[in-house]
């Protein structure tokens, strides 16, 4: 339910504050006739103590029952039915008032006025309508908005966590077999296997979407990763990672790079049969965090030129989820090599 | 009975190994990494059965058996993965889901034991490629040309021609013979870009550069590379609605 106008201070004091100087003038115009000044304050406060009630509950009544479209004749049947009843009902209750004799010149002056009177009131009734849709209108368009904020940003905050959750069931299964054969081989490093696997497990599991982490803890659960796979395979994984100090002070979404570094051992290890290099450069530049993964790939049967290819769009899609661009990834290939640079412009507000 | 194994991860080939020292009956012979490795090792050693992974390098294991014109028994090793587990369950091959244990392994054995020691068919080969191939692996056609074999993307394929049992694979780099149908090709190829125009001839529409009217109601399509396919009248009404004519 929409707020009232007169709820909100600010305008509770400006309403009040313009009874009192109306009704003020309202007197002092009625004195400067010559009528007794005790009449004229009675009818002051009288009529315009009516017409403020009067007001009051029409912004109440709109409240509940806002017009829409074009239906005009609502307003004006609302000020008119207002305004009449304040205003007979200011002469009815002056009239019983103002008994004393001293006063009936006053009355006969009250009973011709009744036509300007009712069309001040009016006007006065119609302004407060008026003013009263408006604000309701415009209210109501807020709360639409806020609403539909909230709806997007849920929708977000899922999708978010689905591209984030797509952890390969691949990767656990064939980990959980290595160290199957390792524990009868060499269980110590079966041992530093699970430790390897479960720090990774819970890296990916803890971060939230909005608590973004540094470079440094980013690449901390990237090189569990990559340690895994080197166990897993053997001599034909190797990897190179350049840091930049100040790169690794800079902020990113929590688990971004791993689809990418995911996507490198993918084609790197099952688009070729030699011993492969995954390159990844961490740096600054111009204030952006700028990643830098490369791997082989085989030109010949790969197919990086189906578009994007390579599963990057997850990739793609967060980043245009946190920055509404597109141009953040790059891709590349250069002979038999395939490069990802991924683009993180600073991060000010970690709550945006 | 010799064995091998053909698994990418070193590892994963030691477990198999550990669990087949209580099988003396079967003769470890040798272990490959991939299934180029796997296609030689099968031709010159004839193994009798071989634990075979899935998801290896460049071809997969599906694709590395279906070259190989007599293969033997297979006990198919693989971490999950949903398009095999679906295409195992209604096939009845043996598979070990990773990681598994030796319990598990023996049954395997036993199985095929019991079963007399029986090999992969080749029928049944071909409905395991076609039902557990993922998008990506649908996206190349892999052949064998004296003795090589040769990866072919989807998109780098001009025709197909149906020759007797095969069928004969086109791209610009010369012909290839796949011992398939073309009625197979029909089903895995992308039907927005293969069209069959002919009952022997299945063209890669962006290859095509014009469509001329030939004899009564029948049509040629010239490509690119300037082949000229025969196109029925049934055919050409589906080329005219994949072109949007």
């Amino acid at each position: 339910m929409a707020r009232s106008p007169l709820s909100v201070s600010r305008f509770r004091t400006g309403f009040f504050i313009w009874w009192i100087i109306w009704g003020a003038l309202h007197a002092l115009l009625i004195t400067s006739y010559g009528y007794p000044a005790e009449a004229s304050v009675a009818d002051s406060l009288v009529t315009n103590g009516l017409l403020m009630a009067s007001c009051w509950i029409i912004s109440n009544i709109l409240r509940y029952y806002l017009p829409y479209g074009n239906q005009y004749w609502y307003v004006l049947f609302l000020s008119l039915i207002f305004s009449l009843v304040s205003n007979s009902l200011s002469k009815f209750i002056l009239n019983l008032i103002l008994t004393d004799p001293d006063y009936t010149g006053y009355l006969i002056f009250l009973a011709n006025a009744y036509w300007i009177r009712l069309g001040i009131a009016f006007l006065m009734a119609m302004c407060m309508t008026v003013l009263c849709v408006l604000w309701y209108t415009q209210e109501e368009e807020q709360e639409n908005r806020q609403r539909k904020n909230d709806a997007e940003k849920l929708s977000r905050d899922a999708e978010l966590y689905k591209l984030r959750q797509q952890l390969q069931p691949h990767f656990l299964f064939n980990s959980l077999n290595s160290i199957s054969a390792l524990i009868g081989s060499n269980p110590v490093q079966a041992r530093s296997m699970i430790h390897q696997l479960s720090d990774f497990l819970r890296a990916t599991l803890r971060k939230e979407e909005d608590q973004w982490v540094n470079m440094e803890e980013e690449l901390q659960s990237l090189e569990l990763y990559l340690e895994i796979e080197k166990v897993r395979f053997g001599h034909r994984l190797s990897t190179s990672i350049i840091k930049d100090p100040e790169g690794m002070r800079m902020m990113i979404p929590p688990m971004l790079l791993q689809p990418v570094v995911e996507n490198a051992i993918k084609f790197g290890l099952y688009d070729t049969t030699e011993e492969v290099t995954i390159h990844i450069e961490v740096k600054k530049e111009n204030d952006i965090l700028k990643i830098v993964v490369t791997n082989p790939f085989d030109p010949q049967t790969a197919s990086p030129r189906r578009g994007t290819g390579f599963g990057l769009n997850s990739v793609k899609r967060r980043l245009y989820l946190l920055f509404a661009r597109t141009d953040l990834v790059d891709t590349a290939t250069d002979g038999r090599i395939f490069t990802t640079t991924i683009n993180i412009p600073r991060h000010e507000n970690p709550d945006h | 009975m010799k064995t091998l194994i053909i698994d990418d991860e070193p590892l994963a080939r030691s477990i198999i190994k550990e669990y087949l020292q209580f099988h003396p009956e079967l003769e470890l012979i040798g272990e490959c990494n991939d299934g180029f490795e796997g296609f030689k090792a099968i031709q010159q050693l004839q193994p009798g059965l071989i634990f075979l992974d899935i998801q290896m390098p460049k071809i997969n294991g599906f694709e590395m058996l279906e070259l190989i014109e007599d293969p033997p028994a297979v006990i198919f090793t693989t971490a999950f993965d949903e398009y095999a587990i679906k295409a195992f369950e209604s096939h009845a091959v043996d598979y070990l889901l990773k990681p598994f244990s030796k319990e598990r392994f023996d049954k395997a054995i036993a199985k095929w034991q019991q079963s007399g020691k029986r090999s992969i068919e080749k029928e049944q080969l071909g409905n395991l490629l076609g039902a557990s191939s993922s998008p990506a692996e649908q996206q190349r056609v892999v052949v064998k040309m004296a003795g090589k074999i040769r990866i072919i993307p989807v998109d780098d394929i001009l025709y197909l021609e149906a020759a007797d049992d095969y069928v004969k694979i086109h791209t610009r780099e010369g012909a290839f013979l796949k011992n398939k149908t073309m009625s197979y090709f029909e089903s895995v190829l992308d039907g927005s870009q293969f069209v069959r125009t002919h009952r022997s001839f299945m063209v890669n529409v962006v290859e095509i550069t014009r469509i001329d009217p030939y004899e009564k109601e029948n049509h040629l399509a010239l490509l690119k590379s300037g082949a000229q396919i025969p196109v029925s009248k049934t055919g050409y009404a589906k080329l005219k609605s994949v072109l949007g004519l």
